[in-house]
Order: structure tokens, then sequence, then C-alpha cells
């Protein structure tokens, strides 16, 4: 009685029939195919390497006044023009009261990208959860999506500009630095209005896993709603949150960029990339740079984080894998 | 489809009237005071006058209250009152701006043409661009047209109105000269060449609204041409010898349109954000800047009517968004 029962010869798998791969092998796998995608996330890694490392390479305080050096051109205006006024101390110039740029893109980046990441995270928290209640718990379903649809058509832009430019003041005195009342009350209004889109993505993928058998069989065996969520439901829920986490992150740091544009934003000599764009405008056709640099950075930033969170999506898309 | 409207109209009152409750109690936990400009030498009695002057003095509630009634009751009325030459709100009070001293809505009607003039130009121009990219670039997956267009929007998706703007006055008005960098309000289009101008001066604002919602509805249209183009009903068509274009414009099209549209409901929150960023870059006054204006200059009632307006037309525009997807979607039965 211990012979095997044996399989028809063609149905017999002597080898593997190619080796086994972990899942994040096949998701880097299919990652790798998306050309925009690797140098996106390459160009967010550099950027992100520059904001943070950058304040120790280059140590010139972006707040110096300095008008004896004001209106430096950046040093490769100095390829076609010889007139220009450049200087390798100033190696993307000065602004009209002496700041350095080069700094000053250092330290607006800083805050273009630790608002961009702050918000995103909330708006992501806010929208998993909200997510995850509406579709696991059918009470709760019908009040939470109405508020979600109620967000979607609020005024996003103008509530903001009202909040912020409301608030700033109360808040710039509870802390002891302006700027830090100034970044939680941003990056709260952001977080605030940016987590529908992740919450009504979730919650449609929480409805057609929880009527899935795995998820019947951890209930069976006694697991608690708290339980299911956590080990059973959010594990496979992942990547559609992280692939709404980078279009969030783009989404959030173009609205910092526009709010500081808009002249309500971080207090006016704390540098972010809006800022400096905002500024430079009055002059942007004696000094083009001032008005580029800054711009370029936030539109090379959100492309790569888009290409990123678009590559994504393609390679953690279990269906359309192998194509 | 009329009862659906209709519905979908009542059925948004109770969306817009939160919408103004979330607003007014925004307005009302900022600490702002309004007093804050009046001279330290007026004794306070006088202030304590001024402020229930204002309408300060009531609890919230009938400060909300008489705000509901002056925006949804007087000011239909007094849109009665100018159209047909009546009479009924004589004396009523209005919403009164604490900048100018006068009501809101005869600003608010001066500017809104020209808000809604270049958003909805730059929607006309995103849409004649945007659907034939993407039906093309959808038909011809993976062709250098392809590859092109979806790399163009990409950055058209990823470069902020903020950077257009200036970026296109640098350009085409300081360095080429063809388009006026500041729109001129007070130009009146009376004959062919003021009306060319009128034209060369809507250019530069509607290019770059149009630029962010070109960016989108291509991208969309394409992901949903393709979800189309792998149906059986395409197959179904082809084999029984429909041309390709009729298989394409027809069949194809109309199916893909029911996601798009829903997209574009959903981007047009965005869209007016847009156009408050546009109208600040090139100095158009339309109600965007009248909100910026008036957030610097503290001027509640003014912000508290315009946000709401914000709101009214995303509401409206979303519910004919609504309507559209019904009249695409047959198989959608509304009852």
């Amino acid at each position: 009685m211990t012979d095997e029962i044996q399989a028809i010869e063609a149905l017999q798998d002597n080898a593997p029939l190619k080796p086994h791969r972990s899942h994040s092998a096949e998701v880097w796998l299919q990652f790798r195919q998306h050309k925009g995608a690797l140098i996106g996330g390459a160009f967010i890694i550099f950027i992100t390497l520059f904001v943070l490392i950058g304040p120790w390479i280059w140590q010139v305080d972006p707040g110096k006044l300095d008008i004896r050096a004001k209106d430096y051109r950046p040093i490769y205006t100095a390829i076609w023009d010889s007139e220009a006024r450049v200087s390798w101390a100033h190696p993307l110039g000065s602004d009209q009261l002496g700041r350095d740029g080069l700094a000053n893109m250092i330290y607006g980046g800083r805050t273009s990208m630790a608002v961009g990441w702050a918000a995103m995270l909330l708006a992501l928290f806010l929208g998993a959860s909200v997510g995850v209640l509406a579709g696991y718990f059918k009470r709760l379903d019908g009040p939470l999506m109405r508020a979600t649809d109620l967000f979607l058509s609020l005024p996003i832009l103008p509530l903001m500009l009202v909040a912020v430019t409301l608030f700033r003041q109360p808040l710039r005195t509870m802390f002891d630095s302006p700027e830090a009342g100034m970044f939680i009350l941003i990056v709260g209004v952001i977080g605030i209005t940016s987590w529908m889109h992740t919450a009504r993505i979730v919650r449609g993928d929480i409805l057609a896993l929880k009527e899935r058998e795995f998820v019947l069989a951890a209930r069976s065996a006694g697991t608690r709603s708290r339980g299911i969520i956590m080990r059973h439901l959010l594990p496979n829920v992942i990547s559609p949150i992280v692939v709404s986490a980078t279009f969030g992150l783009a989404t959030a740091i173009i609205t910092e960029s526009s709010l500081s544009f808009l002249g309500v934003g971080f207090p006016s000599d704390f540098p972010t990339w809006g800022k400096m764009l905002a500024d430079a405008v009055p002059r942007m056709t004696e000094y083009p740079e001032r008005v580029m640099l800054p711009g370029i950075a936030i539109s090379l930033t959100v492309l790569a984080v888009n290409f990123l969170g678009d590559g994504l999506r393609d390679a953690l898309d279990l269906r359309i894998r192998g194509r | 489809m009329l009862t659906y409207t209709i519905r979908r109209v009542v059925l948004s009152i109770p969306t817009l009237l939160f919408i103004a409750l979330v607003i007014f109690l925004l307005l009302q936990l900022a600490p702002g005071d309004p007093m804050a400009q009046v001279p330290l030498t007026v004794p306070p009695e006088v202030k304590e006058k001024m402020r229930e002057a204002l309408g300060l003095g009531a609890p919230w509630y009938v400060q909300f209250w008489k705000w509901l009634v002056q925006f949804f009751w007087i000011e239909p009325q007094v849109f009665i009152d100018w159209l047909f030459g009546t009479g009924l709100t004589d004396g009523a009070q209005r919403v009164i701006s604490w900048q100018t001293r006068s009501p809101v809505m005869d600003i608010v009607v001066q500017r809104l043409p020209q808000t809604l003039w270049v958003v909805g130009l730059a929607y006309v121009v995103a849409f004649l661009i945007a659907i034939p990219v993407g039906i093309y670039s959808a038909y011809k997956q993976y062709s250098s047209f392809d590859q092109v267009g979806t790399f163009i929007t990409m950055i058209g998706f990823s470069i902020p109105p903020f950077f257009t703007g200036p970026l296109l006055i640098v350009i085409f008005s300081v360095w080429l000269g063809w388009f006026p960098s500041i729109y001129d309000t007070t130009h009146e289009v009376n004959s062919w060449e003021s009306f060319g101008y009128q034209i060369k001066q809507m250019i530069m604002p509607v290019m770059v609204l149009a630029l962010q919602v070109t960016a989108q509805v291509s991208r969309f249209m394409r992901a949903s041409m393709l979800d189309n183009l792998k149906q059986d009903y395409v197959r179904t068509a082809r084999a029984k010898g429909l041309p390709e274009r009729a298989v394409l414009l027809v069949h194809v099209l109309r199916n893909s349109m029911i996601s798009v549209v829903t997209v574009i409901a959903l981007a047009i929150p965005a869209i007016f954000g847009g156009a408050i960023i546009t109208e600040v870059v090139f100095k158009v006054n339309g109600i965007g800047q009248l909100l910026i204006t008036a957030l610097f200059a503290n001027d509640m009632p003014m912000v508290m009517t315009l946000t709401f307006i914000f709101a009214l037309l995303i509401v409206v525009f979303n519910i004919i968004a609504d309507v559209l997807y019904g009249v695409l979607d047959p198989r959608i039965r509304y009852d």
C-alpha cells in the first residue's frame, strides 16, 4: 500500500520550469522594464541626497544678506557671455539681496520635499483608514463614502488659501519658531484635502478582498476584525496604496509650491522653491534663471515622481505582468 | 433623464449647504479681527457699534442664516429686478463687501465672465487636442507617436501652471513679443481689430490651463481606448465588415468617453485651482484674483461668497458631467 500514485508521464515535472522568484524579485524585474521609472527613481534619490547632504557640502547660509555680492549670474552664463557677472563663490548666482542661489535651492528643496513627504504620509494614513473602515464595516460605508464625495466636490485651493491665511498668525505664535507652525499648518491642510482618491481605491479593493476565502478562513479561526484588517487585508492593498502615495507626493509638492507662489506659504525669509519662483517673477526678463532653476527643480521632481508611480503601478499590477 | 437631472440637482442642495457651513465655520474659527485696522484712538464703545454694524454682534448661527437668506433669497430677487425692472428687493440687505462697501454680487457679476471664459475655452481647446491624440496613440500603441505623446503628456502633467505661466510670458511676450503679458481688462471688443487683440491676450492664459487639462484627458483617453479596443464587441464590429473608421470613432470612442467623463468630473476642482493661479500670473481680473485680494484685505463676506461660488461652480459642473454620463452610456438607467 505504500507505492505512490504515479502521474501520467506528460504531467510529471521533474524540475521546476523556471527558477522560483520571490514576489519582490518579480516586481523588480517588471519595474526594470520601465526606463522612465528607473530614471525617475534615480532622480528622486539624487534630489533627496542633494537636499539632505547638500548643506554639509555647500556651507553657505541661505538667508545671509550680502548686498555687495548681489545679482550674480549662474556660472554657466560665462559660456556664452564673457561679460556676465559670475563668481565661483555663487555657482548658481545670487538674488537682488545677495543671497546665494545654490544654498537657497538646497534649503528650498528641503522644505518642499519635507512638506511633500509629510503631507503625502498624512493623506495616505487618512485615505487608507477611511478606505479600510468603509470597505470592511458595512455600517460605516454609507456615511464615509458620502463624506468622501463631499470632500471631492470641495473647492480645494480656495479653501486652502482661506485656511492658511486665517490660521497662520495663531499657529506661528503657538510654536517657538514661525516655520514650525507654518509647516504643521500647510502639511495638515494639504493632507486633509487630498486623501479622497486613496480612500476610494482602498475601499474598492477591500470590498473585493473581504469576500475571499482566506478572510473567511481567518474569521472562522476566530480572528477578530482588527487582526483580519491588519494581518490579512492591509498587506493585500499595499500596492495600490504605494502607487497612490507616489501621485500624492507629486500633488503635495505642487500644492505647497502653489501656496508659496500665491504668497500664503512660509514666512518670507524661509526659502522654498515656490517662493523663490514667485519672488523672481518680477525680474524674470533680466534674470530668467531665477525663475527657471526653481521651476525646473519642481517640474523635474514631480515628473520623476510621476514616472516612478507609473512604473510602480505597472510592476505591482499582477494582471499586466509578463506582457 | 429629466427626472434624474432634477433629482441630482435636489440632492446637491444639502451638499452645497454643508459646504457653505464648512466655509462659514472656518471663517468663524479664524482669529482674524476685522476691527484690527481701526485706529487705537477709536473708543471701545464705538468699536462695539461698528462691529454690530458689520453684523458681527449676533451668534454664528444667526449670521449664517442671514448669509444664507441673503445669498439664496435676496440675490436671486436682485437678479430678477435687474432683468425685468421690478422692485422686489427695495431696501433689502444684500451681502456687502467690507472693502468696497458695495454688494459682493455686483463685483462678482463683473468678474465671473472672465473666469468662465478662460476655464471654458481651456476645456474646449484641451478636448480638441486631447481626444484625437488619445485616440491615435491608443490605436497605434507603442508607436513613436504614442511614445512622444505619452512623454509630452507626462510633462504637461508635471509642470505646474505657476511655472508654465511665467515661462510663456518670457518666451512669447518678452522675446518674441507676440502676445501681451498682462490681460487688459478694460479692453472692449467692437471691431475686428479689437477682437483680434482680445484673442491674442486670451491665448496665453488659456494655453496654460489647457496644457494641464490636455495632459490629463489624453492620458485617460488613451488608457480607456486601450481597454475598449480589446473588447469582444470591437472584434464583432470588425468581423461584420464595418470600416475601421466607424469601429474606432463610433463604437470604441463612445464607450471610451464614458470613463473619460468621470475623470474629468473629478479633475474639476483642480482646474479651478489652476484658474486662480493663471489669473494671478496674467493679472486677469477673474474671481480667483478677486479671492486673493479679498483674503489679504480680510474681507470676510467677499471671501465667504467667493469660496462658495467656487463650490457652486464645481457642483454644477459635476452635475453636468453626471448627466453627460447618462447620455453617453445608455446602459445606465436612472429610475
